[in-house]
């Protein structure tokens, strides 16, 4: 069994690792670790029976992750100082808001940059706070911040001067050019405010937004960590139900939410992606029983999902070049690509002179 | 990965890839002595390779990968795969280790106290503590020094020591030519032979070692030694480490606690011999 294949075994709880021979974590470690999930393993294996090298190690990690997501945090509530004076009202994405609202997969879990969404409309406010709140550009280059202002999803990334910590500025989930066309509004009049003051994504928009960000944006890069995030947020809600919003609902059926996500989901053209995130979850992470016969198409993204070997390298290099490009075509029309591949192209000539 | 090695420095166990046979035979001469606990699994893993296939053999290249890595790093001839697998090595330490607080320092002992070394490339610190090792002192290490936050102690990382220019005919005068590697001359370091530490300093790796003193040395100039304060030596400290911001309180914790406890100074020294002969006077008025 090859060994990316282990580690999900591992995360899934399919495996026991008392069982893995010494060989074995070698690979499970430092693939563990190319997929941003070593800290997230050594949550799933805490308690377990481990070799003591291997114990020491997952504790560091899960030490180490526990500082991370304090420093994190430290950036949510740096961003609620800066915002929360000039009137804009924002909601965390992705790690800060598993992290913000406890969610089962926030332990252990990789946060990068601090995402969040704000209204269109406030967009300028939220851009003028920050930066008098000690937020510069990172992008200097004119295209490239035209770009990003009239093509994408969200801000240019701004880095903080002292603390070195990018915040990314999202005014929707994907970017305006890619076919699918979320209701970010929607989203902003669903989000729920979590007892600590946060505002996060209603569950169902975080799955779909999870599933948007794995399958119709991005090459996969780190898409495993994705997945086991989708995995958790539908395992999460079909055990609370709604409770974030103080309506629990845990009597939901499977379906009956399903359901209703997925009618949102299609709303939005967003329907396929969810789909493709509920089978590979079920696949890769599930049970038996939510185990439904992939299609060819899920097969390819399966494959590339588990693109790495035991020394942790990237493998399947066609296969990623093809995800790679599938890409950028999912982010623009093909003209619109071509022109911005042109233009990429001639400065790079220019640097490069 | 073709070609591989396992080896454990101090505290670290390393899985080391390599596409060519030549990096892992020269580690492999280095680090003979080395104890080896072969169901160890690796804490870190490095790798050595062709970014083509045909690099292997053409004008063959080696890159540095890696748990970790650094974008864009340029990649080495063949020639130099030794250096390649150490600063991988170093690498995966300085970007990945987070059970100590780690200083880019070195390290001698005696009598179960220590003597950490800290200053920039130039310094001398590695050729003093190399030299150190040889007069009577246990070699802790050449590049890092750990600090355990739970006791304060510090632990040894003893790598084979990279001796550079001047240092390789210094250090080479003392020493048995049979725990010399092979002279890397030319590299972007300038010229390299790495000394393999004595069998006692390889043999006592695992023990922790008080730290006494924290020297911050200076090459050049007429010998003379100057007492900074605990605010001082924090900051070149924080300075000196890597993974002192990724600890968060821990890191905080530990480097106070060094500082308080353990007086500092900074010494300027002409030439090895009178370097090591201010760090025997601090040492004897340390240890007093």
């Amino acid at each position: 069994m090859s060994t990316i294949r282990t580690l999900v075994d591992l995360l899934a709880g399919r495996r026991d690792a008392a069982a893995l021979a010494p060989r074995e974590w070698d690979g499970v470690i430092a693939v563990a670790r190319a997929e941003a999930l070593l800290a997230t393993l050594a949550h799933r294996l805490s308690g377990a029976a481990l070799p003591q090298p291997v114990a020491q190690l997952l504790g560091d990690a899960r030490a180490a992750a526990a500082v991370a997501t304090a420093q994190a945090m430290w950036e949510a509530e740096m961003a609620r100082r800066a915002l929360g004076p000039a009137g804009v009202h924002f909601v965390l994405l992705k790690g800060a808001a598993y992290a913000a609202a406890d969610l089962p997969c926030a332990p252990g879990r990789q946060i990068g940059d601090l995402d969040i969404l704000v209204a269109r409309d406030a967009l300028p406010a939220a851009e003028a706070a920050l930066l008098a709140a000690g937020w510069e550009w990172v992008k200097e280059d004119a295209y490239d911040d035209a770009y990003y202002r009239d093509h994408m999803h969200e801000l240019p990334p701004l880095i903080h001067k002292l603390r070195d910590r990018m915040i990314d500025v999202h005014h929707t989930i994907i970017p305006p050019t890619a076919r699918p066309n979320p209701d970010a509004a929607s989203m902003l009049d669903r989000a729920i405010m979590l007892p600590n003051g946060y505002r996060v994504l209603h569950p169902f928009d975080r799955m779909i937004h999870c599933a948007a960000h794995l399958f119709a944006d991005g090459d996969l890069a780190g898409g495993l960590r994705n997945l086991w995030d989708f995995h958790c947020l539908t395992r999460d809600f079909q055990a609370r139900g709604d409770c974030d919003s103080g309506t629990p609902d845990g009597a939901l059926g499977y379906d009956e939410w399903l359901g209703d996500m997925g009618y949102r989901a299609k709303l939005w053209g967003l329907g396929p992606a969810v789909r493709r995130a509920l089978h590979l979850s079920a696949a890769l992470f599930g049970d038996e029983a939510d185990y439904r016969r992939l299609s060819l198409g899920d097969r390819l993204f399966r494959a590339r999902l588990l693109a790495r070997d035991d020394w942790g390298r990237e493998t399947r290099p066609l296969l990623r070049l093809a995800f790679y490009i599938r890409s950028h075509w999912l982010r623009m029309p093909p003209l619109m690509l071509a022109r911005h591949l042109w233009t990429k192209w001639r400065k790079g000539r220019g640097a490069a002179r | 990965m073709r070609h591989n090695i396992r080896i454990a420095v101090g505290p670290v166990q390393f899985r080391i890839g390599s596409d060519w046979a030549e990096p892992v035979a020269a580690l492999a001469r280095l680090y003979a002595a080395y104890p080896q606990d072969e169901t160890r699994p690796a804490d870190a893993t490095v790798r050595l390779y062709a970014n083509r296939p045909w690099r292997r053999w053409l004008r063959p290249s080696v890159h540095i990968g890696g748990d970790y890595i650094v974008p864009d790093a340029l990649p080495l001839p063949l020639s130099m795969g030794l250096l390649a697998a150490e600063m991988g090595m170093n690498l995966q330490i300085a970007l990945g280790w987070r059970r100590h607080l780690l200083l880019h320092a070195s390290a001698v002992a005696r009598d179960g106290r220590s003597v950490i070394l800290s200053g920039a490339s130039g310094s001398g610190k590695s050729t003093l503590a190399a030299l150190l090792g040889e007069a009577g002192w246990r070699l802790m290490g050449d590049e890092f020094t750990l600090i355990d936050p739970a006791s304060g102690d510090a632990l040894a990382f003893p790598r084979a020591v990279s001796l550079k220019n001047e240092a390789i005919a210094e250090v080479a005068a003392r020493v048995d030519a049979a725990r010399l590697g092979p002279l890397l001359a030319g590299t972007p370091k300038g010229d390299i032979r790495h000394l393999i530490p004595r069998a006692d300093a390889v043999a006592a790796m695992h023990e922790p070692v008080r730290p006494v003193l924290l020297l911050f040395p200076q090459f050049g100039g007429a010998p003379a030694i100057e007492r900074i304060g605990e605010g001082e030596a924090f900051v070149r400290l924080t300075e000196a480490s890597t993974n002192y911001i990724a600890l968060g309180e821990a890191g905080f914790a530990a480097l106070t606690r060094l500082v308080r406890e353990t007086p500092a100074f900074t010494i300027a020294y002409p030439d090895s011999a009178s370097g090591m002969a201010l760090v025997e006077q601090l040492w004897a008025e340390a240890v007093r």
